[in-house]
């Protein structure tokens, strides 16, 4: 009766390593382990032996079938294993395609700058003002020491709408004027914005876009001006950027100086013009200009981003080429 | 402007090489340029002087020279320029020359005939750009003599460009006193002999107004050789400021212009009748100006008159019929100061410009006039021979001085720096400027005549700061008293607007502000635009009155470059002109062509549609976007069918749909694009969030489909859901529209989903079930919708 036992086992052992299916192997189960299976039918002999003998016997079944019931545990944990490999293996995908749906937009070179120039003038303190882009003579020349009669109204080309009596604005001063004319000082402001002038070929755009600054309190100084300016290229460029005021005239700032900045090769290039508010502007807007001094400047934003990201052609900035504008993602 | 550096040196010489007198004048506020005043010095060439000239035996167009060349002995050349003749005097390349062409000159033989080197004209010295014959010099030239020497040509031309305030330095005079003044050196007044009156001539001279006219000075000059030339010296300083020579005496007027910076005029004086007048223009009046052009006068020009009329616009140009000629053999010379108002207006209008107009515009020395017509006169005298009759003079015999106080505390007060007095009062006395101390640290100067443009205090700081250096004014940090301001929380930025669209696949563009307005004709007929009175071209003519003009430009550039999938956006200004008033409103505008998404392998291609660039909308409206409807309505721009005005509380915002097949036909492209109009003055409001309580119980979903008429809109079926679904009802929303022969023509079959929940219990199925029938019951009644089972 042993020898039969071991003969059972030795073919369970047989037939559940060679199992490959979880389905095999649970009928081996049934066969082997279930209420009619070959070993628990062992047990029905226990009934015609005695003693020692049938406490012996009955040991031994149990061992022969947690042994069986072992083996097919342990097989069908390695074919659940493979079964999962397999699985994983199938489900497997190529993660070097592309992702599905839309990639990122971006802004305009123009737009990023601008972000950038008012973050700076932010933290200085500058607060960012905006105004009408259609002006009349009053806020767009006469209110900035431009008179009618005077040579430097022909240093601005200008585009003249509604019959001459409106123009598009030629620098964004006019919401200077305009912020002076409500607010008393002190007055701490940018203004960026689009500003027009009649004249277009390669280095010149009808369009463009400026960042002005003003500061108008009590004891502001060409020095506090110089600091600014120095203070502002230097963080947009990320260096410490050189600065050189230079005497200039422009009706609106005593003393006017040409803003030159010197680049990496040594250079001084031209990037605005600054001076201290003309006491005829106070005067116009209604600030005494002896109690008030003030500074101004103007910068050509199309200019600092062309320094700033190496743009060697104005035009590409308004024809909105996607090859253009997607280097600025 | 442009001046010869031998020549200011004349006038001023500071220790220094043109590139540090260049620096210091750019870093003084005048911004120049130095170009050689010739590109190469031409080397072995000399004056020649042509002995004589035969005919070349084989050649008609040649001639065989002899030519002196100070050596003794003659050089035989051959020459084809039509103007050598004996006795004149010629520059001579000889044997071995370099020109500055690079030309090397060799012995040669032309036809046959030995030509021992080159006889020059001004273009092969690269002293024009073009020129007929050989380059003549003056008779008194000597043989031999290098023509780089001769001419002067180790020079350099100042190229200028002087800021409007600074008339006072449009000469070499001029030019030297800033010189002087920033290099603290003398100015070196050349001894210019003193005109000797010998006639006794003269014409009446009037001024009408001295406000236009403060002085007007002039002199008859008679007995004028014709045959007279300019001399080379002079024709070269004239050209190295790049003027043409004329005539003797047109070309002394702009010489001593050139020196001292006063406009001279020189008319024919038999030409002119009766007296001189200075008085503005008759309305009516006609005047032919040397260019030929006939001008009618209505603006009260100011004019130089005879009794016959007028003679010359003042201070801009002179009339054609009273003109000098060859012929002239008596002037009358006029040195006169225009106020710059009087000229300026007259230039502009008749878009007349001139030398002289260029000047009195900036304002010319009243102080200058008789010293001018002086030195012309006496130039006159020397080079064409004539004699000199008396100056009559109108107008003021001295202007009027100019004081100006200046404080020294509001000095460094607006500097932010300390210029000591001393300092201050050499720098000024520098400029002529004539300082006189009074009390409390105060000065009264005296502004020299010829500075117009220093009338006020700051005038003089500016000035003093010029002179100590911008450079020298120490930047200087400071603690800004500034109260931070900071925008509203429930004001939306476009910069935020910006940042979701960007984030969403969208590309920002920048278009031009004025765009063809036709193009916006045909996608706004009912807005009206505002025109440029001046544009650069017609087709950018009308400022633009919706963005969309702008990215339709965009998009076709970008699909003329083989790129068919955008979504490009743009913020910006929009104008229009409503009944003569300019109003801005400010947008944000999109097009979308193209894909869905981009092309790709995971997901079926499709064209981009209405409700793609619907949620793009949501998105940026969030989150208020549940405050915003869309209504089916027209634009002339969108397609009928497929367009949608966007209101929000009742006021129209913007505008979405597809192009209008009619503009798609005219632009002629087989894409049709998705397009947007926001106007963002109305969508920047949103709100401060206020926190709602979370429900703690479960929340349970009913689907239902409803049958309806195609006419039947969603928001119509979620608003009665809305409306009768009781407070419990938290969210309803389509889940699936089907359309097709179970639900009939015309109709169409909306699954739509309901969300309920409480605050305060879980729901039974009771509760859910009895809301559910009062929203099918209020569709079944209200939009006669059927319930599908």
């Amino acid at each position: 009766m042993t020898d039969q036992l071991e003969q059972l086992l030795q073919s369970a052992q047989t037939a559940v390593s060679t199992a490959t299916e979880s389905r095999v192997l649970e009928q081996l189960r049934v066969d082997l382990l279930g209420k009619k299976g070959s070993i628990t039918e062992q047990m029905k002999q226990l009934g015609t032996l005695q003693g020692y003998e049938r406490k012996a016997f009955g040991e031994r079944i149990n061992k022969v079938k947690s042994a069986v019931a072992e083996l097919i545990e342990a097989r069908a944990r390695t074919l659940a294993d493979a079964d999962l490999q397999a699985k994983l293996a199938a489900e497997r995908i190529d993660v070097t395609l592309p992702g599905r749906g839309d990639s990122s937009g971006g802004l305009h070179p123009i737009t990023r700058t601008i972000n950038r120039m008012r973050q700076l003038f932010g933290e200085l303190g500058f607060e960012s003002v905006e105004g009408p882009e259609i002006e009349d003579d009053f806020h767009n020349f006469t209110a900035l020491n431009i008179p009618e009669l005077h040579p430097a109204r022909a240093m601005q080309d200008t585009f003249y709408v509604m019959n001459a009596v409106r123009v598009l604005r030629t620098h964004t001063s006019p919401v200077q004027i305009r912020t002076m004319q409500q607010r008393q000082p002190p007055i701490r402001i940018i203004c960026p914005g689009r500003v027009f002038r009649c004249d277009s070929d390669r280095t010149h755009s009808p369009m463009f876009h400026q960042v002005e600054g003003l500061y108008v309190a009590e004891k502001v100084t060409f020095a506090d001006m110089k600091y600014d300016l120095q203070m502002f290229h230097s963080r947009f460029f990320e260096r410490e950027v050189e600065v050189r005021l230079r005497p200039s005239f422009f009706p609106f700032t005593e003393p006017s100086a040409e803003m030159d900045i010197k680049d990496e090769k040594g250079r001084w290039l031209e990037v605005g013009g600054c001076g201290m508010v003309h006491p005829k502007v106070f005067e116009a807007v209604g600030i005494d200009p002896e109690r008030y001094t003030g500074y101004a400047f103007g910068m050509g934003v199309e200019r600092l981003a062309m320094l700033r990201y190496g743009v060697d052609d104005l035009r590409l900035f308004f024809n909105n080429d996607m090859r253009f504008l997607e280097q600025f993602k | 402007m442009k001046l010869s550096e031998n020549w200011l040196r004349e006038w001023v010489n500071p220790n220094a090489p043109i590139q540090k007198i260049a620096h210091r004048l750019i870093m003084g506020g005048l911004e120049l340029e130095i170009e050689p005043a010739v590109d190469t010095l031409p080397e072995g060439v000399v004056v020649g002087c042509i002995v004589s000239a035969e005919k070349h035996p084989q050649a008609d167009r040649l001639q065989v020279c002899d030519v002196d060349v100070g050596t003794g002995e003659t050089l035989q050349i051959v020459c084809g320029a039509p103007n050598a003749r004996p006795g004149i005097k010629v520059p001579c390349a000889r044997v071995g020359a370099r020109l500055p062409g690079g030309m090397e000159i060799t012995q040669a033989k032309l036809r046959g005939v030995d030509s021992a080197g080159m006889l020059c004209s001004a273009k092969e010295l690269s002293l024009s750009d073009k020129s007929d014959g050989l380059l003549e010099l003056d008779t008194q030239a000597k043989p031999g003599q290098p023509i780089t020497e001769y001419l002067n040509l180790q020079d350099n031309v100042l190229n200028l460009e002087i800021t409007p305030n600074r008339g006072d330095c449009l000469s070499v005079l001029g030019l030297a006193r800033d010189v002087a003044a920033l290099f603290d050196v003398n100015l070196k007044r050349p001894n210019l002999p003193a005109a000797v009156v010998v006639g006794d001539q003269r014409l009446r001279v009037d001024v009408e107004d001295v406000e236009t006219c403060p002085t007007y000075s002039g002199r008859i000059i008679s007995k004028i050789r014709s045959t007279a030339r300019t001399p080379d010296w002079m024709r070269e300083r004239l050209r190295r400021s790049g003027l043409r020579c004329i005539n003797p005496v047109v070309d002394i007027t702009n010489y001593v212009m050139l020196e001292l910076g006063q406009p001279l005029h020189a008319f024919d004086r038999d030409k002119l009748r009766g007296s001189i007048g200075v008085r503005r223009a008759r309305a009516g009046e006609q005047i032919t100006v040397l260019t030929g052009e006939a001008l009618s006068l209505n603006h009260g020009e100011l004019l130089i008159t005879d009794d016959s009329g007028p003679i010359a616009l003042a201070g801009v140009m002179g009339g054609k019929d009273s003109g000098v000629t060859e012929t002239t053999t008596t002037i009358f010379l006029e040195s006169a100061c225009f106020a710059p108002t009087a000229i300026i207006g007259t230039a502009r209008r008749h878009k007349l410009t001139s030398d002289a107009s260029y000047r009195y515009e900036r304002g010319v020395d009243p102080a200058l006039h008789r010293t001018a017509i002086d030195r012309a006169s006496q130039l006159i005298a020397e080079i064409c021979g004539g004699e000199i009759h008396p100056i009559a003079q109108a107008g003021r015999t001295q202007p009027d001085p100019i004081s100006i106080r200046l404080r020294h505390a509001r000095l460094n007060d607006l500097l932010g720096c300390e210029i000591p007095a001393k300092r201050v009062e050499a720098l000024l006395a520098r400029l002529n400027i004539v300082t006189r101390n009074e009390v409390g640290g105060v000065w009264l100067t005296r502004i020299p005549s010829y500075r117009y443009d220093l009338r006020i205090e700051v005038d003089l700081i500016e000035e003093v700061a010029r002179l100590h250096g911008y450079d020298d004014i120490p930047a200087r940090p400071y603690a800004a008293a500034l109260a931070p301001s900071r925008p509203p929380e429930s004001r939306r930025t476009l910069d935020g607007a910006r940042a979701v669209l960007s984030a969403r696949g969208w590309q920002e563009t920048i278009s031009l502000a004025f765009v063809d307005p036709s193009l916006q004709t045909l996608l706004a007929p009912d807005t009206p635009s505002v025109k440029l009175d001046n544009p650069i071209a017609e087709n950018l003519s009308a400022m633009r009155t919706t963005l969309w003009p702008g990215l339709i430009q965009s998009w076709l550039h970008n699909r003329q470059r083989q790129i068919n999938r955008m979504r490009l956006y743009e913020t910006g200004v929009c104008f229009a002109d409503i009944d003569g008033t300019v109003h801005e409103t400010s947008r944000i505008s999109g097009l979308a062509v193209g894909n869905a998404i981009p092309e790709q392998w995971g997901a079926p291609d499709r064209p981009v549609d209405f409700y793609d660039v619907k949620a793009e909308l949501t998105a940026l409206f969030a989150p208020d976007d549940a405050e915003y409807r869309f209504e089916a309505s027209t634009n002339p721009a969108l397609h009928p069918g497929r367009c949608a005005r966007i209101l929000r509380g009742g006021q129209t915002v913007g505008w979405l749909g597809e192009l209008h097949p009619r503009v798609v036909q005219h632009l002629d492209v087989p894409q049709v694009p998705v397009l947007f109009e926001i106007d963002w003055s109305a969508v920047a409001s949103t709100r401060v969030p206020a926190a709602q309580a979370l429900s703690e119980f479960p929340s349970s979903r009913r689907d239902l489909a409803v049958v309806v008429d195609e006419a039947v809109t969603a928001d119509q079926l979620l608003d009665c859901i809305r409306a009768a679904g009781g407070t419990q009802l938290r969210r309803a929303f389509v889940f699936d529209i089907y359309r097709g022969e179970a639900v009939g023509n015309a109709c169409k079959s909306v699954a739509l989903g309901l969300i309920f929940n409480d605050y305060s219990r879980t729901l039974t199925v009771e509760d859910i079930d009895a809301a559910t029938a009062d929203v099918v019951g209020s569709l079944t009644q209200q939009l006669r919708a059927v319930i599908r089972q």
